[in-house]
């Protein structure tokens, strides 16, 4: 009788576990999935054509690498009831306040455009004319947020999240050798031909996708809309690593499709490998570019958001998704100016995207080295954190992890300026 | 009400808004202990190496 009396005292505790956790998790799953956007798509099919699986255990890293420095948002959110833009503001004055916010802008808006390229290319390969492409997803993503409740938001963005793991089942439809995937996987080294100035640009794109300024000021502001207490913080973290470990299968398994099947070949962007698996597997083929779509989408739909939530946060705007339009009109009026002019963008016949594009990675580079020191600045910071302060084992770990992002996000910059330097 | 005078005045009002940021965040809050200012002068030089970089690019392409 006490077996079964404690059997079923575990399933309810189990159950009252999985319902809380189903209820507060959201933000940091979101985040990481759109991680994997329209950007990280193609580097990821361009990594697989180019080094096979030799680089899967490098994006094994990049998971606990992701966790950290998104771990930091939940704690700094949830403890100061602030978006990541206010608490910059309000800690480093109006310099580092307008630099990080108007940075953060510009770079928002050109990654926008890149997630509008990805998705008007994947809608082209079932010959759908980009200008409906842009409308669609413009009345799509507007009826999503327009609906008046953070929570009903999420939840609908966490289905697009699902459909972005549709990589896992186009993996095991190529049949990979599940031996060398393994080996490559857990067994740290380098492609045929050494390390070159190929590879150095392939590892940091890999970085560049993982880890993205939008997505500080995303996740921060998403746990504060939300309304996440410090109570909460062990609830968020565990939404993170989860969100971590499936950004990171996403990734691996994208790799593996292309790796099995285009080995070898030059893959530009994840549209052409989504084209080029068609002519041999018409499944995948499919599967890969409605992923590519997908991966876009919720970029977009992240990216806008952190914009917005950023301005609304600095210039005292209502800004959040439980607000009506009549509450809140600036927010939801700039998070569709953002939209729409991006979208604009892709139509403009001979539009520089290659050139947007690389500004993206340049960009990015100036204002992640700047939201990473603030972030481990606003950690450490006992006056607002009390004992949610980064403790020394943390700090051990953000720090290096944060120098060596800079470093590397840094000659990242530098070489898409100068391709030749590392020659 | 024409359409210059509601631009104008939509315009002030943002230049208003601005200067009140200003003002809220005039002082850093944080406690500008000696790693924070070191932190921050670091963050400074290297952006303006960045900037440098970034116009030593602009130049040479114009030229």
């Amino acid at each position: 009788m006490n077996v079964w009396a404690n059997l079923f005292y575990n399933y309810r505790r189990w159950w009252k576990a999985l319902k809380l956790y189903l209820i507060l998790a959201g933000p940091g799953i979101i985040v990481m999935i759109a991680d994997n956007d329209a950007g990280g798509i193609t580097t990821y099919a361009a990594t697989g054509a180019k080094y096979g699986y030799h680089l899967l255990w490098f994006l094994l890293l990049l998971g606990p690498i992701a966790y950290f420095v998104q771990e930091m948002t939940v704690r700094l959110g949830a403890v100061t009831k602030r978006g990541h833009a206010e608490a910059i503001f309000h800690a480093f004055g109006s310099f580092w306040g307008w630099f990080s916010l108007l940075d953060l802008i510009l770079t928002d808006w050109l990654t926008l455009v890149t997630e509008f390229i990805g998705m008007t290319a994947a809608m082209n390969i079932f010959h759908i004319p980009s200008y409906i492409t842009v409308i669609v997803v413009c009345i799509l993503m507007g009826a999503m947020i327009l609906q008046g409740r953070y929570w009903t938001w999420e939840k609908i963005v966490i289905i697009f999240c699902a459909v972005n793991l549709v990589y896992i089942p186009c993996a095991f439809m190529v049949h990979p050798s599940v031996s060398d995937v393994l080996s490559n996987s857990f067994i740290p080294h380098l492609p045929p031909g050494g390390f070159n100035n190929e590879i150095f640009f392939i590892l940091m794109a890999n970085i560049g996708t993982t880890i993205a300024p939008w997505m500080l000021f995303f996740q921060q502001s998403a746990v504060v809309d939300k309304g996440m207490q410090v109570k909460d913080i062990p609830w968020g973290r565990l939404d993170t690593a989860l969100g971590s470990m499936f950004t990171v299968f996403v990734a691996m398994f994208c790799i593996i499709v292309t790796g099995t099947v285009l080995f070898g070949t030059n893959v530009e962007s994840a549209a052409q490998a989504a084209i080029k698996l068609m002519d041999i597997n018409k499944y995948v083929g499919t599967l890969l570019a409605i992923g590519l779509f997908d991966a876009g989408l919720l970029g977009a739909v992240c990216i806008s958001l952190a914009s917005s939530w950023a301005f609304g946060e600095v210039f005292g705007w209502a800004h959040s998704l439980n607000k009506k339009v009549k509450e809140a009109p600036w927010f939801y009026a700039f998070y569709f100016l953002l939209l729409i002019s991006a979208g604009a963008v892709v139509l403009i016949p001979g539009a520089p995207l290659v050139l947007i594009t690389l500004f993206v990675q340049v960009i990015a580079v100036t204002l992640l080295p700047a939201a990473l020191v603030f972030l481990i600045l606003l950690l450490n910071n006992e006056e607002a954190m009390g004992k949610y302060k980064n403790t020394l084992m943390q700090n051990i770990i953000n720090i290096t992890i944060v120098a060596g992002i800079i470093i590397l996000s840094t000659m990242y910059g530098i070489s898409a300026l100068f391709p030749n330097m590392f020659k | 009400m024409n359409f210059i005078t509601i631009i104008r005045d939509s315009f002030m009002g943002f230049v208003s808004q601005i200067k009140e940021i200003n003002r809220k965040y005039a002082v850093p809050h944080i406690k500008m202990s000696p790693s924070v200012r070191f932190s921050l002068i670091l963050l400074r030089v290297y952006l303006v190496l960045l900037i440098g970089i970034l116009f030593y690019k602009f130049y040479t392409l114009v030229k």
